[in-house]
């Protein structure tokens, strides 16, 4: 035990005093928001200095009139279309609209001339201002005048109630719910992949180096795996930790910064139900406070830290037994399969169906088998999940981790030692039966 | 010390190592040798319960192997490896740590050694940093920092350059003063001679002969005599094939069933004898003796 211990003092040490470490943990949550503020003053930036674009219109139904806006003007010089199509071509016009002479039951024929491919943005822009202008037109030819429809326009929203046997009422509502499970499913998906190919470095460093021949001189290769595993994961949960700080005051700071003062008040609404329900009765952003205020995070929260650590030493352990099969990271490739797959398969399941509707069979087995349901699960819990559901699916978990460890410490104890031969899965299946 | 019976171990079809023995006294230097893939690194693997027989016992101090005598042997594999990323200080610490010392103890033993081999300056570079002989030192230091009663060394002088393999040899000799018992495992016999007191051979998977070196050397006496004659008094005979050199005659004669001053008074019969010596194998030409013999019968 003591040994393991110094094992996983040394992984952890080593890891974290790495320069490398400390800027990705300081950086990542700074890169995103970095590279999204980036974009959005580009294209800010774009739309500023972009030159109006003025389109000529060519109207044979002499009809329409499209207002102009802040990137468009359109223009209504009465040309017709060869005319049009010269002034394009000598670029005086930015593009040119025809709208051939049509029966306004029929609308067809419209194109737009221009010399380059026009945007997505302003070819949905044309369309849906033609649409509500042939609408408007078509309504009034019925006789039916378009204020009438803007008054009997109506906005309804459901607010959803969860119901359970003691007969509490939860405000839920599925963005809230999905928005977490899809942030918990992805955290534990990245953090599978990255610090297992952690584990799968540090074993072949270790095998490849020779220095595992001293190690396991001194204590027995299961306890130098162990170690390992555990000592990876320490970073991790230091890594992760680092993230929520950083970003929890980040996210203060900024908001502080821009004068808006949210965390303060949901804080406070969330400290007080009551007020909150008050204050914010049957607006939208009440509604969502309330979900926000209704959702069990300690449960939420506590199945996060399970799902992640255990969906990290199930995978963990078969990583590191493909890294003591090899002598070359080059070489994982071949054992890599097997692993990655079950992995995509939860990831794809996650948004194609545990996300849309988590109670489905499919989601349901999708977030019991151990392969899958660290990160299946995680899209289920914050819908809320029957107990023994729950039980289930980390009661195999906690089996099928002990299972991979148990066959990995029998690959790895054989694998670290040898060299120059590139095993087959034949091989490792030999390795798992051999008993010394 | 070591006491080895009727050891058994084969991977698949592979015989490593066929009913072995060994009895190796305490504060010896013992001498394993045997050509590359004798069995010589599955054998010490097994000591340093890195892998288990398939049968047969060892014994440590009169003790059943057994986990808890990691502690009391020091292993230098042949393939060295060390962390490079790590400083010579944390890592001599981590092996040591290992091996059970408490972080005290360990920290005095690394400051001694680091002086004693005049490495102080280096105890907070990274391995990377350090040319070849330099990281085969900190090697040796991490395997005998624990000061352990049984060192196992494997190919111990590969990779050293003269100066630093007499600074390890002498070391070697320091630890056994001190009654520290000595494995060595080598293919290269010529190194035995000089500082090994038992050996034991194996080849192909089987020992094929053990003793102290005197004994060794007394089971393959070719009974050969390197004869030189100064002043010829007359002809030598044409069969003995001499090489000359200013007068003198050197070259080689078996025995050939007579005894040795029987020879010598036939010699002096020819001249002056300047020179009248057995010639004693090396222990390369008794291995090769031995595993030809071994072989045939």
């Amino acid at each position: 035990m003591d040994k393991i211990w110094l094992v996983i003092q040394r992984e952890y040490v080593a890891r974290v005093k790495k320069k490398s470490f400390l800027l990705v943990t300081l950086l990542t949550p700074l890169i995103f928001p970095a590279i999204m503020g980036i974009f959005v003053w580009i294209a800010l930036e774009e739309e500023d200095n972009q030159a109006l674009r003025i389109i000529e219109v060519v109207d044979d139904n002499k009809l329409f009139f499209l207002e102009s806006s802040e990137q468009y003007a359109f223009s209504f010089s009465d040309i017709n279309s060869e005319e049009a199509k010269k002034l394009v071509q000598d670029g005086d016009r930015y593009g040119f609209l025809h709208i051939p002479k049509f029966d306004i039951k029929d609308p067809t024929g419209i194109s737009f001339y221009g010399e380059e491919n026009p945007s997505m943005s302003l070819i949905s822009y044309l369309e849906n201002n033609l649409r509500k202008k042939i609408e408007e037109q078509r309504l009034f030819e019925s006789g039916i005048d378009p204020k009438i429809i803007n008054d009997v326009r109506t906005k309804v929203a459901i607010k959803s109630i969860t119901l359970d046997e003691e007969g509490t009422e939860t405000v839920s509502d599925a963005t809230v719910n999905y928005a977490i499970g899809f942030v918990a499913g992805i955290l534990i998906y990245m953090f599978i992949f990255i610090y297992g190919n952690q584990i799968m470095q540090g074993v072949i460093e270790e095998k490849s180096s020779r220095i595992v021949e001293i190690l396991v001189s001194s204590l027995k290769p299961f306890q130098l795996m162990l170690g390992k595993i555990i000592g990876i994961a320490g970073v991790g949960l230091t890594q992760l930790l680092i993230w929520i700080v950083l970003v929890g005051t980040l996210t203060t700071i900024v908001t502080g910064f821009l004068g808006m003062q949210m965390p303060q008040q949901q804080a406070m609404e969330l400290a007080n139900p009551e007020l909150a329900q008050g204050l914010a009765q049957n607006t939208e952003m009440g509604e969502i406070l309330q979900v926000i205020a209704g959702i069990n995070y300690m449960q939420i929260a506590l199945s996060f830290v399970f799902y992640f650590l255990g969906g990290y030493l199930l995978y963990g352990a078969l990583f590191a037994a493909i890294g003591s099969a090899v002598d070359a990271p080059s070489d994982a490739q071949q054992f890599m399969l097997p692993v990655t797959i079950p992995l995509i398969v939860a990831y794809m399941g996650l948004f194609v169906f545990v996300l849309n509707d988590p109670t489905s069979t499919t989601s349901f087995w999708l977030s019991v088998v151990p392969l899958t349901s660290p990160i299946a699960m995680m899209g289920r819990v914050s819908y809320g999940v029957p107990f023994w559901e729950l039980a289930l699916s980390m009661g195999l978990l906690i089996v099928g981790f002990l299972f991979t460890t148990w066959v990995a410490g029998k690959i790895y104890r054989i694998g670290i030692l040898m060299h120059g031969t590139k095993p087959s899965y034949k091989t490792l299946w030999k390795w798992i039966k051999t008993n010394n | 010390m070591l006491k080895i019976e009727k050891l058994n171990k084969s991977y698949e079809a592979n015989k490593a190592l066929t009913d072995v023995d060994l009895n190796v006294s305490e504060g010896v230097v013992f001498g394993l040798l045997g050509p590359n893939g004798a069995g010589k690194t599955t054998l010490i693997r097994i000591i340093n319960q890195i892998i288990d027989s398939d049968s047969g016992e060892v014994y440590i101090g009169g003790e059943l192997l057994a986990p808890k005598h990691i502690g009391l042997i020091g292993y230098l594999p042949e393939e060295r490896g060390l962390y490079k990323k790590m400083k010579v200080w944390d890592q001599m610490l981590y092996f040591a740590r290992l091996k059970g010392l408490s972080p005290h103890e360990a920290k005095l033993k690394i400051k001694y050694w680091l002086e004693k081999l005049e490495m102080e300056t280096w105890k907070d570079k990274k391995i990377e940093d350090l040319s070849k002989g330099m990281a085969q030192k900190v090697q040796f230091i991490s395997t005998i920092i624990h000061n352990p009663p049984l060192l196992i060394l494997d190919e111990p002088f590969s990779g050293f350059d003269p100066v630093n393999a007499e600074i390890i040899k002498n070391e070697i000799l320091e630890l056994k003063e001190k009654g520290t018992t000595v494995i060595l495992s080598t293919h290269r016999m010529e190194s035995v001679e000089l500082l090994c007191d038992q050996v034991a051979m194996i080849n192909r998977s089987k020992k094929i002969l053990d003793g102290t070196i005197k004994q060794v050397k007394s089971i393959y006496r070719p009974e050969v005599y390197t004869i030189t004659l100064d002043h010829l008094t007359r002809d030598l005979p044409t069969e003995w094939i001499s090489k000359q050199d200013e007068g003198s005659y050197s070259f080689t004669l078996p025995l050939s069933g007579k005894l040795p001053n029987e020879l010598l008074n036939e010699l002096m019969q020819y001249g002056q004898v300047s020179q009248f010596q057995e010639l004693i194998p090396s222990m390369e030409e008794i291995f090769i003796h031995q595993v030809k013999s071994t072989e045939n019968g």
